[in-house]
């Protein structure tokens, strides 16, 4: 659009059209204050903060609901408008209770701050406020009547952003309130996004209120342990005698893709890292019996077992099997472990979703993926399978909101009336199981129709939306685990004739993505690379097996026949989650890194126990490619990072670790334990040198170590590390990776999560917990008008 | 049901046909019933227009904005239907002239809303009563039935080949639905809060579609005006201020009741001849001049002319034409806080000045009335409505601050006399409690 | 829920004046209220129903408007107005006359279940102050002996449906005694 040049405060100004004279005026620095404007959601115009003085217009006008016009003049500031605005708040304050020191807003209340400036401290009014008492809406949103100040934020971002509506407006005047939809309580996504945007303290957080002051916790934004979205969530910390205690989620630090958002997992459930069930102490089983022992003796059983099997029956006879949460350094370097220090090449994790396909798929398309950010501006999006709004909730909101504040066109295929079909302005129904002929239908395989056509749909219809579809631009193509394969090699062979189209894989846990990027696979090296070919990680990293190994059935199936002697799992819960046997493993040395005795973890011969990804220091790649930092925010005393676990275990094997960990030479390594009892301490240091942005990597626990190799040799990963330590999202590529492979569809199995739930971690968080209990009916869908 | 009064110095124009029967079809239509919309058809829309705005006639919802003006606004091409809105939610508080028109002439609505459909090129209209007229909808919606069942209304109007409909819309309660863009809101069927402008209704208003939204009033003068000819209306009152007004003479008169005057006509005219002067042998404190919205007028402002340029420049506003008296028997303070207790109770809440300073406004004022007032809440009183005045969403909080401006100015020594515990003078003791705890 | 048919024939025809559904919501909740006494949990789900609303946004919206209710109220609604015209010529006078005699306050209602007395803003018959409403029913230029009367009416009112109700009761008793015998 064109621009507009005005005057604010004498300061020229250029914007372009349409754009409104708040935000033109942030342009040049000139705040002007409001409580109930809030960027991209509907105007308002109610709480009158904004006034400014436009020249020839008698009244002083709203800058939130003013669009700006060619040669407007603009008085942001002069005594009339400070009176203005100290007259709204001196009026408000009328009613508002003075609990400050109390109140979980104060210290960061707009209306404390809006206060402040204007100096309406002193109150005019001699009346009684009027009283009501604090209502518990859900397990997590309370509210207090008398502190709102009626912006209507909650209001709208529920509605407008969540397309939730759950809260309305009662009464009219002074008696008007905010309403939740079942007269006394929330029946909701529980996002709480209403709490986060809320200016003052009268929508609170079951799970922080009255917890502690804003000034006492230390913020750290990292990244979401939950699902595959990678939203950037800041997490408030102080101080417990058992470490670093997290007390808060929030995102009021809004520089992720998420922006604005942060789901029900990503605000409220860290609260897992605090359970008391915490694993503290290396247990080790002694007759029969899992038994505390200390770090050495551990690590020296394990290494030496290892060894053990490794000499004697060969790297073979060893599996290993890789997480879904753990950083990509710690997953970079478990594969390298496996392969260099094990031998072995029975690699495997948790698969969600077939990236080896769709790496193969992409081979030599650059540019073929797309990032998160890049959902919220493409101008068309076609959804296959999946249901984000509860598996992808970021996923759901960036698609709802393009469409909302940009028209972007949505194409929903799937076999349930997912909710985002609300916002689709074309929804196909197919029969259960059909995503895949659908990926053929597209790809130009008319024989492939009947399988989609159902009662809802017509040849006709699927014809004229192929015919749509490709007459589209810069789509978005995101599609669920329902597409594996050659499927998913049809899809990308349709949507690579699209111009400028991007394709997005739905995976499942917070780092799916990394765990397959960096190679947690039998067959595959990071970056997809065939374990059988060359590749500079067989030139790097030495002599490794050449032979693919086995898949996790596969070591199940060698376990029962006594062939698997040893099994090393981080951070992961096969029994627990895929339904393996808990007898399966009886006969090898079971190694299990968690944060709890998880059903894998009782059946260990040794059970260290691990710090979570909120409590150490890395990278995550989420579902659409988007590389991340993940800060250490929370600490458990007696816990240690997989890292640090993974070299130790290593050096306990007489490995020399700088092979595994490329740490600077000459120097004496600090192996974590010089300093004492504080662990963690290593990784410590790794965030301070973060911090300054010094990278000497002295220490063999450095993840940026790790990370610089990654970045060297895995492909699409060399972003700018100066973004990344800034915090921003990059976008990695998978153009060159491959040649990836394909792999039994069975081998893929979806977590099912949804909105409340959240693997084993979901299991031990009580406010999930808490929450799907207050849930057992779901949520009615409501109209989208 | 109201009963009717009338005077020699009223111009029947408007009320014309008040008395005479013509809610019935065939009575209307012996009474020239019709024939304005006939020959409405039978011009342009740029005529129709113009014959409106060159007869002077101004809004009778209380801005008093050039109706023609008002017409000419909306644009000629639109993607969406343009409506016709008809404002009968009256309940400006001293004002109870639409519900006359409607209960004795509901056809010259409906003529006004066709003839305003065919000026702006709207297929169809709405009229909106206020949910406490009940009678007058039944009265309006039989109107609308006899008038599609002439062929008046529906398909290929009186045989021109165009369409025109018309429906009743009913409220429920809510004097700020009788702002214009609340009461689009209220008829989408949505909570009555009025709207950001721009867009101005004449652009984008009804279900997003080009508006025109007038008080009954206004429409029921516009097929007097089609007939009678924009020079003949204009003549009737003084330049800019064309045709007459319905006044609602309430308060201490002799004889209240809802009189058609020129407009122009003598403020103190009104009281005294028309009116029947001050009973009991009282005399007058002040006067509201055009309902609770506008600031009074004191026993010595009252020599102006009851237009809508004199009564600005005497520093109030002709508004909707409820004439308040008040005899220097009524307590200033009293009547300020009824008026305060009616703008807290009908503010919607939108925004803070208008919802959280009646609220102050009226608790301050309860608390002072009955003694319990302190000599810094006078200055106050003031401060907290100049600081709405202007500031607020829509002019239902300069409606409430107005009158209070005014009150306390002009009336700051009742104000006084109420200081320190003073029981109120016009007041038997007591009672003022019993009407707190009565109270809404 | 069941209405009766000409709610349903009202609601039939509105409906298709609008272009939207929601349209007919606030004149077709005073309909629904004016049958059924008040706006019930019912009444508030059967509306929502038929005008794809939640029950949320009609509630947002019932509680916007003055005139409607979710709480029963008695037979007689007695509007009194106190407003400005009113209040000069002695709206004040007419409430407190009432309440006294109803022995209720502002939103009160008789224990018989026959009077909710109301104090209300202005009713538009400021010409004739001051002034009341009984249900739709507008009572103008009022004395306290005046609103005695109307009030007494009311009361005659009700004890003749009491008595229609009564013989009916009556009647059905004998219809069906003598069906039985
Ligand atoms: C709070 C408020 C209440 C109003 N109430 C009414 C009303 O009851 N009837 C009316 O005709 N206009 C009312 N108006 C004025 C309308 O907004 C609008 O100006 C009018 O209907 C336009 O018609 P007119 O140009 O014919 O006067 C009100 C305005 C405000 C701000
Ligand atoms: S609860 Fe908070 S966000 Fe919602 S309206 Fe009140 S102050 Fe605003
Ligand atoms: S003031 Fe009572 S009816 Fe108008």
């Amino acid at each position: 659009m064109a621009d507009v040049t005005l005057t604010v405060d004498g300061k020229k100004v250029t914007a372009p059209a349409g754009t409104l004279l708040i935000e033109a005026c942030k342009t040049v620095g000139i705040e002007v204050p409001s409580f109930c404007y809030y960027p991209n959601l509907s105007l308002q115009g109610a709480c009158r903060m904004c006034l400014v003085k436009i020249e020839k217009m008698p009244k002083l006008q709203t800058a939130c609901t003013t669009v700006i016009s060619e040669g407007m003049i603009v008085t942001s500031d002069s005594e009339e408008i400070k009176q203005a605005r100290k007259s709204m708040l001196e009026m408000l304050l009328g009613n508002h209770p003075l609990d400050c020191p109390v109140c979980d807003a104060g210290g960061e209340c707009e209306l404390q701050d809006m206060t402040f400036s204007y100096g309406a401290a002193e109150s005019k009014f001699m009346e009684a406020k009027n009283h009501k008492d604090e209502q518990q809406w859900s397990p997590v949103v309370f509210f207090d009547r008398p502190r709102c100040i009626l912006c209507y934020r909650c209001v709208r971002v529920c509605g407008e952003g969540m397309d939730v509506w759950a809260l309305g407006v009662q009464n009219r005047g002074v008696s008007s309130i905010i309403a939740p939809n079942k007269e006394d309580h929330l029946e909701c996504e529980e996002c709480g996004m209403c709490i986060d945007i809320c200016p003052v303290g009268a929508l609170t957080s079951g799970a922080y209120r009255y917890k502690t002051r804003p000034w006492e916790m230390k913020h750290v934004g990292t990244i979401c342990t939950h699902c595959g979205d990678g939203c950037k969530t800041t997490l408030g910390v102080r101080r417990a005698d058992t470490g670093m205690e997290i007390v808060r989620g929030d995102n009021r630090d809004k520089s992720g893709t998420n922006g604005d958002f942060l789901c029900i997992k990503g605000r409220y459930a860290f609260d897992f890292a605090n359970h008391e069930e915490r694993l503290t102490q290396p247990l080790i089983r002694k007759e029969g019996k899992l038994t505390p022992a200390t770090w050495e003796e551990a690590f020296q059983l394990i290494g030496k077992k290892f060894a053990e099997v490794r000499d004697r029956d060969g790297g073979s006879a060893i599996g290993v099997i890789g997480s879904t949460r753990t950083t990509n350094e710690e997953s970079y370097l478990l594969s390298k472990f496996a392969r260099m220090v094990l031998k072995t090449n029975n690699v495997d994790h948790h698969r969600t979703a077939d990236f080896p396909a769709f790496a193969a798929a992409l081979r030599g398309k650059a540019d073929a993926t797309a990032s998160m950010a890049d959902v919220f501006t493409a101008p068309a999006i076609l959804l296959i399978g999946n249901d984000p709004t509860e598996q992808h909730p970021l996923l759901a909101w960036q698609i709802r909101n393009n469409v909302r504040l940009h028209r972007s066109r949505l194409y929903v295929i799937n076999s349930q009336a997912i909710k985002l079909r609300r916002q689709a302005t074309n929804f196909m129904q197919i029969p259960a199981g059909a995503e895949g002929k659908v990926a053929a239908f597209l790809a130009g395989d008319d024989a492939a129709a009947d399988a989609i056509i159902n009662s809802s749909s017509t040849k006709d219809q699927w014809n004229s939306l192929r015919d749509t579809l490709r007459g589209e631009q810069n789509l978005v193509i995101a599609f669920g685990s329902e597409i594996l394969g050659s499927d998913l090699s049809s899809l990308v062979t349709f949507g690579s004739a699209i111009a400028g189209a991007k394709f997005v894989c739905l995976a499942d846990y917070a780092n799916s993505r990394g765990a397959a990027d960096m190679g947690l696979y039998p067959d595959l090296l990071p970056g997809y690379h065939p374990i059988s070919g060359s590749s500079e990680f067989h030139t790097e990293w030495g002599e490794i097996p050449q032979a693919a190994g086995l898949d996790l059935s596969g070591m199940v199936e060698a376990a029962s026949t006594n062939k698997l002697k040893a099994l090393y799992v981080v951070g992961s819960n096969p029994i627990g989650r895929l339904k393996i046997d808990s007898f399966a493993f009886s006969n090898s040395f079971v190694v299990v890194q968690d944060m709890f005795l998880t059903e894998t973890a009782v059946v260990a011969d040794v059970a260290l126990p691990a710090a979570n990804a909120y409590e150490k220091s890395g990278t995550f790649t989420n579902t659409c490619g988007d590389l991340q930092l993940v800060k250490k925010a929370g600490e458990v005393t007696g816990t240690k990072a997989d890292f640090e676990m993974i070299v130790r275990i290593a050096d306990a094997m007489g490995f020399d670790v700088r092979k595994l960990v490329p740490i600077g030479g000459g120097t004496h390594a600090d192996m974590g334990q010089s300093r004492g009892a504080q662990s963690g301490e290593a990784d410590r240091h790794a965030v301070w040198l973060e911090a300054h942005g010094l990278e000497p990597k002295l220490s063999p626990f450095d993840p940026m170590a790790i990370l610089d190799e990654i970045q060297r040799l895995v492909p699409g990963y060399d972003v700018s590390r100066m973004n990344l330590l800034a915090g921003n999202s990059q976008h990695t590529s998978l153009a060159k990776a491959g040649p990836g492979v394909a792999h039994r569809p069975e081998s893929i199995s979806p977590a099912n999560d949804t909105l409340f739930s959240s693997g084993t971690l979901g299991h031990y968080s009580r406010a999930l917990k808490s929450v799907m209990e207050s849930h057992e009916v779901k949520p009615a869908e409501v109209a989208a008008d | 049901m109201a009963s009717l009064v009338s005077h020699p110095d009223e111009v029947k124009v408007v009320t014309r046909r008040f008395g005479l029967g013509a809610t019935n079809i065939d009575r209307y239509l012996e009474l020239d019933g019709y024939k304005a919309v006939q020959k409405a058809l039978g011009m342009d829309a740029d005529a129709i227009i113009n014959e409106v705005k060159n007869s002077g006639l101004r809004g009778r919802g209380g801005a008093g904005f050039s109706t023609g003006m008002k017409w000419s606004f909306v644009p000629k091409q639109s993607a969406k239907p343009k409506y016709v809105l008809c404002n009968g939610d009256e309940s400006e508080p001293g004002t109870c002239k639409d519900r006359l028109i409607f209960e004795h002439d509901p056809h010259a609505v409906i003529e006004g809303v066709m003839i305003g459909g065919l000026a702006v090129g709207a297929r169809s209209g709405y009229i909106y009563i206020r949910g406490e007229y009940r009678y007058l909808s039944i009265i309006m919606q039989k109107a609308i039935r006899d008038a599609y069942a002439k062929g008046f209304l529906g398909k290929n109007i009186f045989g021109s080949g165009r369409d025109f409909d018309i429906y009743w819309h009913g409220g429920a309660g809510a004097y700020e639905v009788g702002e214009e863009s609340a009461l689009m809101e209220s008829l989408e069927g949505k909570r009555g809060i009025p709207r950001i402008r721009p867009p101005f209704p004449a652009v984008v208003g009804l279900w997003g579609g080009p508006t025109v939204i007038n008080n009954a009033e206004t429409l029921a003068s516009v097929p007097h005006i089609m007939l009678g000819g924009a020079e003949w209306y204009a003549k009737i009152g003084p330049p800019k201020n064309g045709g007459t007004r319905l006044f609602c003479l309430s308060g201490n008169v002799a004889k209240p009741g809802v009189y058609e005057l020129p407009m122009g006509y003598s403020l103190k005219k009104m009281i005294y001849e028309v009116g029947g002067g001050i009973p009991n042998g009282r005399s007058l404190k002040a006067v509201v001049p055009g309902g609770s919205s506008t600031p009074c007028l004191t026993a010595d402002e009252i020599d102006i002319n009851m237009d809508f340029d004199s009564v600005a420049k005497a520093g109030s506003m002709l508004g909707s034409g409820g004439v308040v008296v008040l005899d220097d028997q009524q307590c200033i303070v009293k009547f300020a806080l009824r008026t305060m207790k009616f703008y807290q109770h009908e503010s919607c809440g939108w925004c803070i000045p208008c919802r959280e300073g009646t609220d102050w406004l009226k608790k301050t004022l309860i608390r002072f009335h009955s003694g319990g007032g302190v000599k810094k809440d006078i200055d106050n009183m003031q401060y907290l409505s100049e600081n709405m005045l202007g500031r607020t969403f829509c002019p239902l909080g300069d409606a409430a601050a107005m009158p209070t401006i005014a009150f306390v100015k002009k009336f700051r020594k009742e104000f006084e006399d109420h200081l320190d515990g003073r029981p109120c003078p016009y007041e038997k003791a007591g009672v003022a409690e019993e009407m707190e705890a009565l109270s809404h | 829920m069941k209405f009766s048919e000409e709610f349903e024939a009202r609601f039939a025809e509105m409906v298709p004046h609008y272009p939207t559904k929601r349209s007919a919501l606030v004149p077709t909740l005073l309909y629904a209220q004016d049958e059924v006494g008040f706006l019930s949990d019912e009444v508030i789900a059967e509306l929502a129903g038929r005008l794809d609303l939640t029950e949320l946004e009609v509630r947002n919206v019932i509680s916007y408007y003055s005139m409607l209710t979710t709480k029963p109220r008695g037979k007689f609604n007695l509007q009194v107005c106190t407003n400005i015209s009113c209040l000069v010529r002695g709206g004040e006078e007419i409430l407190q006359h009432c309440a006294k005699k109803l022995g209720v306050g502002h939103k009160g209602t008789t224990p018989d279940g026959l009077f909710t007395l109301e104090e209300v803003e202005c009713i538009g018959a400021c010409s004739w102050a001051p002034a009341a409403q009984v249900n739709y029913d507008f009572h103008e230029n009022l004395t306290t002996e005046k609103m005695d009367r109307v009030l007494d009416k009311c009361l005659a009112q009700a004890q003749e449906q009491l008595q229609r109700i009564k013989s009916v009761d009556s009647l059905a008793d004998t219809l069906s005694q003598r069906s039985e015998g």
